[in-house]
């Protein structure tokens, strides 16, 4: 393999029902930085049925050109034929870097794509970067438990390729009169040779409040101490109207269901408040939640590394406050026009 | 029906101290446990025989103790297992690992044709889910992951249907069999094991395989040399500057609070209908 063969860094651009999913034109952003200091260009790829209109949108958020399947079998993802064509573009095209983001889709994807490629791939990354003279990707995450990041290399396979959590890299403002180039694929795929069907799709409505998307989240962690304690995270949470999230100390211990587990191995969530109760502040834990506007941080332990990225800290035993605080917004709920607010 | 469930021996991660000096974890401090989502992965498989038949086998890569999960397999209703363990496999990360447990998983199947792979979602010491898609690419049958239900296995047709778990709700899926599914946790509750599986697994000895026991091994593909990602440098991530401690008696600062919440009053509405 010559590595010199391959340049230029490639998104991968997830669809579904024609909408493109947040992490791609974040993914977009990042990988603009990394085209900028490699010189070379930023490409989105993009697959599906009757998705020609979404090349645009790629452009316009940062990609110099996009590589475009459009096929009706391609209509729903599915890793035998999504795969196909994403090898048979890379294996043309050669591009030195593919980023996917880290949805069960974007993993599936990239997990089949870098077996079949024989290349390196890195999961969940929350951090990207190139090094100038190695032209090296480097890719960092949280390494297993210790509060620490691991930079993971890929030196002698072509592409470098990394799964990106949502919500960590920050997306352009788009520009609409941004020009860019759109090459269509032609690939052969044939429904009857498919091993695997979609038969049905369901969204989910009766789920709560999706976490990734609630305003306001608190959060309790193991410093809570048991299962009873940790109904105060449910009672504040509904005294002011917002999601409950856990640590995953919180969800191993059965206190709270895997959905609602905020971190590397949970949701990524950025809410415009985001209360962190009994958490000491494990990198596993900061990296779901440290993009979130306002952080208040209650914790008895005044070194806890929570309080590095809380807005406000509060040192203290969050038995004794967070009751108070509930007491307090309590008091302060009024009724208005049939729905109760605070004065 | 012949199920493979392959497994993974990982450190608790809840138990495991972090070593302040260096930041890095002290394995010894862990107890080794069977990877959580695995033992899901393997209660599925006992769901599934109950209802169709069959033999359920367990694999594992590891260093001789790993035998201790597959035993652990066998409690939860196993039949029999099998570890590759050998320094060649040593140092693997995804790619080389999907290589070796492929290369068992054909001679596996050589004795008995596998009609399932079963593999948990991810392993909680890596957490990365590459390996159950990389098995299936390296054996050609189709990868399913995030599975939270198998809802019908029709052996005469050879396919089953199954519910994959989406950013947003779920699919429905039909696949060929053989294939291989990855399994959320969500996917079955772990069922306390009955007595006789316990006296099997107390008495059981997994059958242990080196790589000579493996056909058409590339050695290459294997361990450290077989894997194209290495750890490049471990760092701590600088920290924040930290925002501002809220001083005073725990009166004092929850009034403070309060006062910075009311100017976000506006998001913390709910609805009366409580």
């Amino acid at each position: 393999m010559n590595l010199d063969d391959y340049r230029g860094v490639w998104v991968f651009i997830e669809q579904n029902d024609g909408k493109i999913e947040g992490v791609s034109l974040e993914l977009l952003g990042a990988g603009r930085k990394l085209a900028d200091k490699l010189q070379v260009p930023l490409s989105g790829f993009l697959l599906g049925e009757g998705i020609r209109n979404l090349a645009q949108q790629v452009i316009a958020y940062g990609a110099d050109q996009v590589y475009l399947i459009d096929h009706p079998v391609l209509k729903h993802y599915r890793t035998e034929s999504y795969m196909k064509g994403v090898i048979t573009i890379a294996e043309h095209y050669k591009p030195e870097i593919i980023l996917y983001g880290a949805t069960p889709n974007g993993k599936d994807l990239a997990s089949a794509v870098a077996t079949d490629l024989n290349t390196g791939l890195t999961a969940d990354t929350t951090m990207l970067d190139v090094d100038l003279d190695s032209r090296l990707l480097e890719a960092s995450r949280p390494a297993f438990g210790g509060n620490i990041m691991a930079t993971i290399l890929c030196k002698k396979h072509r592409p470098q390729m990394a799964t990106v959590r949502p919500k960590v890299m920050k997306a352009l403002v788009p520009d609409t009169n941004r020009a860019g180039k759109i090459i269509e694929e032609e690939i052969s795929l044939k429904e009857e040779e498919m091993r695997t069907k979609v038969l049905q799709i369901v969204n989910d409505v009766t789920k709560k409040t999706n976490l990734a998307d609630a305003h306001v989240i608190v959060c309790g962690g193991k410093g809570m101490g048991d299962l009873q304690n940790f109904q105060l995270i449910h009672e504040f949470a509904e005294t002011i109207g917002a999601s409950v999230g856990g640590t995953r100390d919180v969800v191993e211990a059965g206190w709270l269901p895997h959905e609602q587990q905020v971190g590397q191995t949970g949701e990524t969530v950025t809410p415009k408040i985001y209360f962190a109760i009994g958490i000491s502040g494990a990198i596993q834990h900061v990296v779901g939640m440290k993009n979130s506007e306002l952080i208040i941080a209650i914790n008895k332990d005044p070194n806890a590394p929570i309080f590095d990225v809380a807005t406000f800290g509060i040192v203290g035993d969050a038995m004794e406050i967070v009751p108070r605080l509930i007491e307090q917004f309590k008091s302060l709920r009024i009724e208005k026009g049939g729905e109760l607010s605070y004065a | 029906m012949h199920i493979v469930v392959c497994v993974k021996q990982v450190p608790d991660t809840k138990i495991i101290k972090i070593n302040p000096k260096t930041n890095t974890l002290d394995r010894r401090s862990a107890p080794a446990i069977l990877n959580p989502y695995d033992a899901h992965a393997v209660q599925e498989a006992v769901k599934i025989k109950k209802k169709n038949g069959g033999t359920i086998s367990v694999l594992s890569m590891g260093p001789p103790q790993a035998t201790e999960v597959i035993k652990k397999s066998i409690e939860i209703g196993a039949d029999r297992g099998y570890l590759i363990s050998d320094r060649a496999f040593a140092g693997a990360d995804t790619l080389a690992t999907s290589y070796a447990l492929s290369k068992a998983l054909e001679r596996i199947g050589k004795d008995l044709p596998v009609d399932m792979i079963i593999c948990g979602k991810h392993a909680i010491d890596g957490d990365t889910g590459q390996v159950g898609p990389g098995i299936a690419r390296r054996m050609d049958i189709p990868p399913i992951t995030s599975v939270i239900e198998v809802t019908e296995v029709n052996q005469q047709e050879k396919t089953v249907l199954i519910k994959r778990k989406l950013t947003r709700g779920y699919e429905l899926i039909q696949s060929e069999m053989p294939c291989l599914l990855t399994v959320e946790k969500e996917i079955n509750e772990i069922e306390y094991s009955p007595m006789p599986n316990m006296i099997k697994a107390a008495k059981y000895e997994p059958i242990i395989w080196t790589v000579n026991d493996l056909e058409n091994v590339e050695r290459t593909q294997l361990g450290l040399k077989g894997s194209p990602t290495i750890v490049g440098k471990m760092f701590t991530p600088p920290r924040p500057e930290g925002g501002k401690k809220l001083e005073g008696s725990a009166s004092e600062q929850i009034s403070q609070l309060m006062e910075i919440l009311m100017e976000k009053k506006d998001l913390l509405t709910i609805p009366s209908s409580k």
